[in-house]
């Protein structure tokens, strides 16, 4: 108990980083993000690293690329339409397997949208963002507390697939304080030595590194993604997180992630004191998507509802795992708008008959 | 009578012949960079950044740690580089439309923080790789693809001295224009190209070395013709000489 | 019954509601409950209508939105008009008599009136007019402790604003008397 501590979510986000040994940040100020970046001006160099304000987005998701390939750990935040303008450089990093972990506060789209919270960069995230067959590893913490044991988690992930991993929050996590207790989190696996492949150790390994992702041969550069896919599909085999409530004896699942799986818990709440059998699936890691839960839904799930804060985005790969077995139906605020207690057991209520 | 060895590859060279039209002079820059770094015995030591352009290819040719870049993204490249392994030497390799152009912005800003860097800028006025396109230090009345009629400053602007503006910056600590259109030049570059190396290792800050280079494919010339354009109109408007000395 | 209170603190930006929500939420936090704070955020920041949300409860926070809260802090007018319908029956109004007026009010709630500005005018500092009505909040309402709400003004403070600890728990004082009164009424 004593070692929890009030803090923002941007802030969190950041400690978490530098406990995860973390310490070279290049960021650029968007809102609703901005306290990463400040905090980590402030901690970097209490423990040796460097922050810079890179010059733009576009700008800050290269040094990523240049830091990232000395094999030491780097991360930079941003916005909805700071992410946008990083995903040339993220499809560079997946290109030549560069580790580094990216955060993405999102905003109310498209166009420079709102700065309220949103999750409508779900496709931008799990499904390209930037060009070519690449995936971005994309974990959606539901609480500070998760976000923060996450981003710890994420640093191991992107070193073992040596591949970005996103965090996707929303507006509201970054900017609402909660206690959090700052856990060592370390993931049993055997992380290859940077050493093995970084700029910077040529002399070491008798070999230069050679950090790149063009390939103007089509059969080298079909191999290339051939190699690629097959980590994606480690990646779905090893990487599905969720958590799943109360379906068992559910009549309607309610899927949601982040902040919105929070709201939605409050309503499964008020339902099932009304006797209302409603439960909940809240994918942790949206790539890979935990197709599973949905495709096994107990027989007496009748109906699921995917609740966003989007137009619909998620809901695609929702109806990827029900497979048609049982209507899925969406209920969205968008804009900056989240949906609230009320109107997701309204929503719910219907299904309900 | 003993063999005298007195001219061969440098050690920072791979041994595989380059890509480049005849009479590019790509390949004698090239040569001066590694040149450079074998003679500061930093092989080891030195990671390069590779440009898109006629030149994406230069980690096929410098034998270092190497990156290949996006487009006109090397400096921020060389910066997270640089930023977390001080101790490497770090070099970007550049044509004008990746540095002058897409990548102005983070040029500037490099440049601007003093990012302690050494960027190669191959100014050829044109886009080469791409196939003979109006580049941002094409000369006026220079005719490209996309300017047939020649550059027009009313529709184009004027061709940028990207030496001179970012020697307006505070920061830098050594900036030079060089070209290496005749050997009496070329002597002049590898001097340049080394002081900008050495002002890196001693910690004195951002360095550029501009390089007048020819494109005879896109020019449309032979290459002998090519080097005499460019000492007859590069020249004239792209003065040639140190902008920017370390203090 | 579990323990369970959200409230809503809404004025001017520069009124220090962000800052009177944390320390709610702080205190709170050191009585052993989950809490949750958090803020509207965007161009309001200074001179706009700001306002934060905080929850406290001994189980989980699970949504982090509050649409009908228990406590209600109003130190400006704008804030009134936004905010009151929306307080749950029976809840309790506390709001800054110097700048609010409230004709014709909610008879299914508590309600607090604080001259918070003129008080802290008094002490010499417009500045801890959110102290007041902390102060008020420590006896009106059973968010947090009065113990727990002064320790956590005393840590925010720091050692950095440690000179401006004294006018600060004079403010917090004088609030409190303004809510004992409140309860000393509710009681007759």
């Amino acid at each position: 108990m004593s070692n929890r501590v009030l803090m923002k979510g941007n802030e969190a986000f950041a400690e978490a980083a530098v406990q995860a040994g973390c310490k070279y940040f290049f960021g650029y100020p968007i809102t609703p993000q901005n306290e990463i970046p400040e905090y980590m001006s402030k901690r970097l160099p209490e423990v040796g690293g460097v922050y810079l304000q890179a010059e733009s987005e576009v700008a800050g998701i290269n040094m990523i690329f240049g830091a990232a390939g000395t094999g030491f750990r780097t991360l930079i935040s941003s916005s909805s339409p700071g992410i946008s303008l990083m995903s040339e450089g993220i499809s560079y990093i997946t290109a030549a397997e560069l580790p580094c972990v990216i955060i993405n506060v999102m905003r109310g789209g498209p166009g420079l949208g709102g700065i309220l919270p949103a999750q409508s960069d779900y496709f931008q995230a799990t499904k390209g963002g930037g060009h070519g067959d690449y995936r971005l590893l994309t974990l959606a913490p539901g609480t500070l507390q998760e976000a923060t044991e996450f981003i710890m988690m994420a640093f191991d992930l992107a070193e073992y697939y040596r591949n970005p991993v996103m965090i996707l929050a929303d507006g509201f996590m970054g900017q609402m304080m909660e206690a959090i207790e700052f856990k060592k989190v370390k993931l049993n696996y055997d992380i290859p030595d940077p050493k093995e492949w970084a700029i910077g150790y040529m002399a070491e390994r008798g070999k230069r590194a050679l950090i790149k992702s063009l390939s103007l041969d089509p059969e080298m550069l079909e191999k290339h993604n051939q190699k690629l896919q097959e980590k994606y599909r480690r990646m779905e085999e090893k990487e599905v997180r969720y958590e799943s409530v109360g379906v068992e004896d559910a009549d309607v699942v309610i899927a949601a992630y982040g902040t919105t799986a929070r709201i939605a818990k409050s309503s499964i709440k008020k339902l099932r004191d009304q006797g209302m059998k409603v439960g909940l699936i809240r994918p942790q890691s949206l790539y890979p998507f935990p197709y599973k839960p949905f495709n096994d839904l107990p027989d007496g799930v009748k109906h699921v509802l995917v609740v966003e804060m989007s137009c619909g985005q998620m809901i695609e790969d929702v109806k990827l795992g029900v497979q048609g077995k049982v209507p899925v139906s969406f209920y969205g605020r968008c804009g900056g708008m989240a949906p609230s207690v009320e109107e997701i057991e309204e929503a719910a209520k219907k299904l309900l008959g | 009578m003993a063999e005298v060895k007195i001219f061969e590859r440098p050690k920072s060279m791979t041994d595989v012949s380059t890509h480049y039209c005849p009479g590019c002079t790509h390949g004698i820059v090239h040569r001066l960079v590694a040149e450079v770094i074998d003679e500061l015995g930093i092989q080891e030591k030195t990671a390069g950044v590779a440009p898109v352009g006629c030149a994406v290819l230069l980690y096929n040719y410098i034998n270092t740690d190497m990156y290949e870049a996006a487009h006109g993204r090397a400096p921020a490249v060389a910066t997270g580089c640089k930023r977390v392994r001080p101790d490497l030497t770090v070099f970007t390799y550049q044509g004008d439309g990746d540095l002058a152009s897409i990548g102005a912005a983070e040029i500037v800003h490099a440049a601007n923080r003093g990012e302690n860097i050494t960027v190669i800028f191959i100014n050829n006025a044109i886009y080469g790789m791409t196939g003979g396109q109006m580049a941002p230090t094409t000369l006026l009345k220079q005719r490209t693809t996309t300017c047939p009629f020649g550059r027009d400053p009313k529709a184009n602007g004027y061709p940028i001295r990207v030496a001179e503006m970012l020697a307006t910056l505070e920061a830098p600590g050594y900036i030079a224009r060089v070209t290496v259109a005749r050997p009496k030049y070329v002597i002049k570059a590898k001097e340049a190209i080394k002081k900008a190396f050495q002002t890196q290792i001693d910690g004195k800050g951002f360095s550029l070395v501009e390089v007048l280079s020819t494109c005879p494919t896109n020019w449309g010339m032979r290459p002998t013709e090519a080097l005499k354009w460019l000492e007859e109109n590069m020249i004239p408007y792209y003065p040639l000489g140190e902008f920017k000395l370390p203090n | 019954m579990s323990f369970y209170r959200e409230m809503i603190a809404a004025g001017f930006g520069g009124q220090g509601v962000m800052l009177l929500g944390q320390i709610v939420a702080h205190a709170a936090l050191n009585e052993g409950n989950n809490v949750m704070w958090i803020p509207s955020y965007g161009p309001e920041m200074r001179g706009g209508t700001a306002n934060c949300s905080v929850i406290v409860s001994d189980g989980e926070v699970a949504s982090p939105l509050v649409s009908s809260p228990d406590v209600l802090i109003i130190m400006n007018q704008p804030s009134l008009a936004k905010f009151v319908g929306n307080l749950r029956k029976g809840g309790i109004l506390i709001y800054n008599e110097d700048l609010v007026t409230y004709d014709d009010p909610r008879d299914d709630i508590n309600i607090v009136k604080v001259k918070a500005n003129s008080i802290a005018m008094e002490l010499g500092n417009e500045k801890v007019a959110n102290i007041v009505v902390l102060g008020a909040l420590a006896e009106a309402a059973d968010i947090a402790s009065v113990d727990a709400l002064k320790e956590a003004v005393k840590e925010i403070l720091g050692a950095k604003k440690a000179h401006l600890l004294e006018i600060n728990m004079k403010a917090f004082e004088k609030g409190q008397e303004v809510g004992k009164q409140h309860v000393a009424q509710a009681n007759s």
